[in-house]
């Protein structure tokens, strides 16, 4: 499972896309959106997901729960 | 994002006791014990500030209150990421009537916020100063921080940068600010204690980890104090802002003062908590109040001595433009200043600085002859006056249009600035409006006059009834020179028994939405 950000609580504060490791985001529309593709939940990276550590409003960066959770390659 | 805003004695928190306040003062050796305090928070001239350090703040608005009648500032909103969460903001909120640090009302590009100064730059030519404040912090954003920075030194040398930020990332970019020549540093420092400290921060976001409670506290003041160090060590002014919570950090700032003095800081911007329930932060939503002009005052007083201390802050937001006290952004937006031809005209705003400096001489010297005369009277007694002004410290502004009051305490030593107070404008026309009249009573109710440019029978009669003398003798006359004269004039009646003279009562801080553009 990927990470989403849920539009309507975005603040488009923009803190969550330089500190993604696998540059996954971007602004679209006037807020921030993850690429479900690039994300890797942070998995080799760092101890907790950054975008979810760096959002100032609580529950915007979330697991979408509708795809797979990421595996890591072995 | 760097700080915060204030509400009436309308929610609930603990009392500020002002006796304590002030022991804690004594006791901490911070009041008036030992030389050396430079004047920048009262004084109109140079006063004993060293010479390169009057260069730096006698035209910025913010580090000189002499400085903030005549000249104008401007932030441009490129930094909207932060990298902590306080109790007093809250970024959510966008709104073009809400008059607060972290509120803006749309972000820039480097390359839009250059073209938005040159802009500014041209149309106010007393504008001297670019701020970079948010509405994050400065140092959270720093790749469109520094690229702004580097675009306006390139196209409007005469400006001088400076930024404001919460300290986090402050130790990593020292040397950055340094090569930029931003001289003007200010740092959000509300404690030096941890356990403080985690009443005020929920998280912070540092080493890509997000941490909470003391450790977060603990992780930020030694960050804040470590990046204030080498600033001072590299000889860039710094001022810290703190704002004060009655019941959580109001006795505590006594220290803080003490500890930033130690390390160099040259000005101490004691502000008041801003928390409306409708501003939606932590703090506005649990109840917790902002302090009342007095216990602000008490406050600051105590940490007054050998550092200065802002009292002349006006909360701005992070795309404030213009004088203190007015906003001027809704004139600059993108889409107009995109349209605007703008050519960048250094002789003028040369010559018309220069103009300002004519008047800030002849000022000077009206309160110094004023102040001849006041010499030989003796007296303790300390009557504060409100002053409406529209800038250039004259006293220029009717008593119905003021949005704002500048306070002054009047000793036998001269004027001291002492605060301002925002208030709604009083005249919508007409005679009534009773309520709105109220509001500027309470607001300068610690007052014994008010001095205008021009009152009207119906508030005249009303403010002496609340005991305030409204007095429009001085219109369009120098500010210190008139309070002074006023003083004078007050002293004789009290000594020949014409009057008695008698302590206020107590002011309410009132702020909330700005409502008007200038």
């Amino acid at each position: 499972m990927p990470f989403k950000i849920i539009a309507s609580q975005c603040t488009s504060c923009s803190a969550c896309e330089p500190e993604c490791p696998n540059v996954a985001i971007s602004e679209k529309g006037g807020t921030f959106v993850i690429d479900p593709k690039k994300c890797t939940e942070c998995v080799g990276h760092f101890d907790e997901p950054q975008c979810v550590a760096v959002c100032p409003v609580d529950n915007t960066c979330v697991l979408d729960t509708s795809l797979p959770r990421y595996q890591a390659r072995a | 994002m760097n700080v915060s805003a204030l509400d009436e004695a309308s929610s609930v928190g603990s009392a500020v006791d002002i006796g304590k306040v002030m022991q804690i003062a004594a006791r901490k050796g911070c009041g008036r014990s030992g030389g050396g305090k430079a004047s920048c928070g009262s004084q109109a001239g140079q006063g004993d500030l060293p010479t390169e350090i009057w260069e730096k703040v006698k035209n910025h608005p913010c580090y000189s209150e002499a400085a903030h009648h005549h000249y104008a500032r401007m932030h441009v909103a490129v930094a909207p990421a932060c990298n902590m969460q306080c109790n007093y903001c809250n970024r959510k909120y966008d709104c073009a009537n809400e008059s607060r640090p972290g509120v803006v009302s749309e972000k820039l590009t480097p390359e839009q916020a250059a073209k938005n100064v040159l802009a500014v730059a041209s149309t106010i030519p007393q504008m001297t100063v670019l701020g970079i404040a948010g509405p994050g912090d400065p140092l959270a954003n720093p790749k469109k921080t520094f690229k702004t920075f580097e675009l306006v030194a390139k196209a409007a040398p005469d400006i001088k940068l400076c930024l404001s930020t919460n300290g986090l990332m402050l130790p990593d970019h020292v040397d950055t600010i340094a090569r930029f020549k931003i001289d003007h540093v200010t740092i959000t420092i509300n404690m030096v204690d941890p356990e403080i400290g985690a009443k005020i921060y929920p998280w912070i976001f540092c080493n890509h980890k997000r941490y909470t409670g003391l450790e977060a506290a603990k992780i930020l003041n030694e960050r804040q104090l470590k990046g204030l160090e080498m600033l001072t060590e590299r000889g860039i002014l710094c001022k810290i802002n703190s704002v004060m919570i009655p019941g959580i950090n109001d006795q505590h700032l006594v220290k803080v003062n003490k500890a930033i003095k130690s390390r160099g800081a040259f000005l101490h911007n004691i502000m008041p908590l801003i928390s409306a329930p409708e501003h939606g932060t932590e703090f506005g939503l649990n109840g917790q109040r902002g302090p009342t002009a007095q216990e602000l005052k008490a406050l600051q007083d105590a940490c007054e001595g050998e550092m200065n201390l802002m009292r002349h802050c006006r909360q701005c937001r992070a795309d404030a433009v213009g004088l203190l006290g007015e906003d001027r952004s809704a004139e600059f937006t993108t889409e107009k200043v995109m349209a605007m031809d703008v050519k960048y005209d250094l002789p003028m705003r040369k010559a018309y600085q220069a103009k300002i400096e004519q008047e800030r001489v002849a000022k000077l010297a009206g309160k110094q002859e004023e102040l001849v005369e006041l010499a030989s009277k003796m007296s303790d007694i300390k009557p504060m006056v409100a002053v409406a002004t529209k800038g250039a410290g004259v006293i220029n502004e009717h008593f119905g249009h003021a949005k704002e009051f500048q306070v002054y305490e009047l000793s036998t030593t001269g004027a001291k600035f002492v605060g301002h107070r925002r208030v709604d404008h009083y005249c919508r026309g007409g005679c009534g409006e009773e309520e709105r009249l109220a509001t500027v009573i309470s607001a300068i109710n610690d007052c014994h006059a008010v001095l205008v440019a021009k009152i009207g029978g119906c508030p005249k009669s009303n403010l002496l009834k609340a005991g305030i003398e409204p007095v429009d003798q001085y219109a369009h006359e120098f500010i210190e020179k008139s309070a002074i004269a006023w003083f004078k004039s007050y002293l004789e009646k009290v000594q020949s028994g014409e009057i008695q003279h008698t302590e206020r009562g107590e002011a309410a801080i009132r702020q909330g939405a700005l409502i008007s553009a200038a």
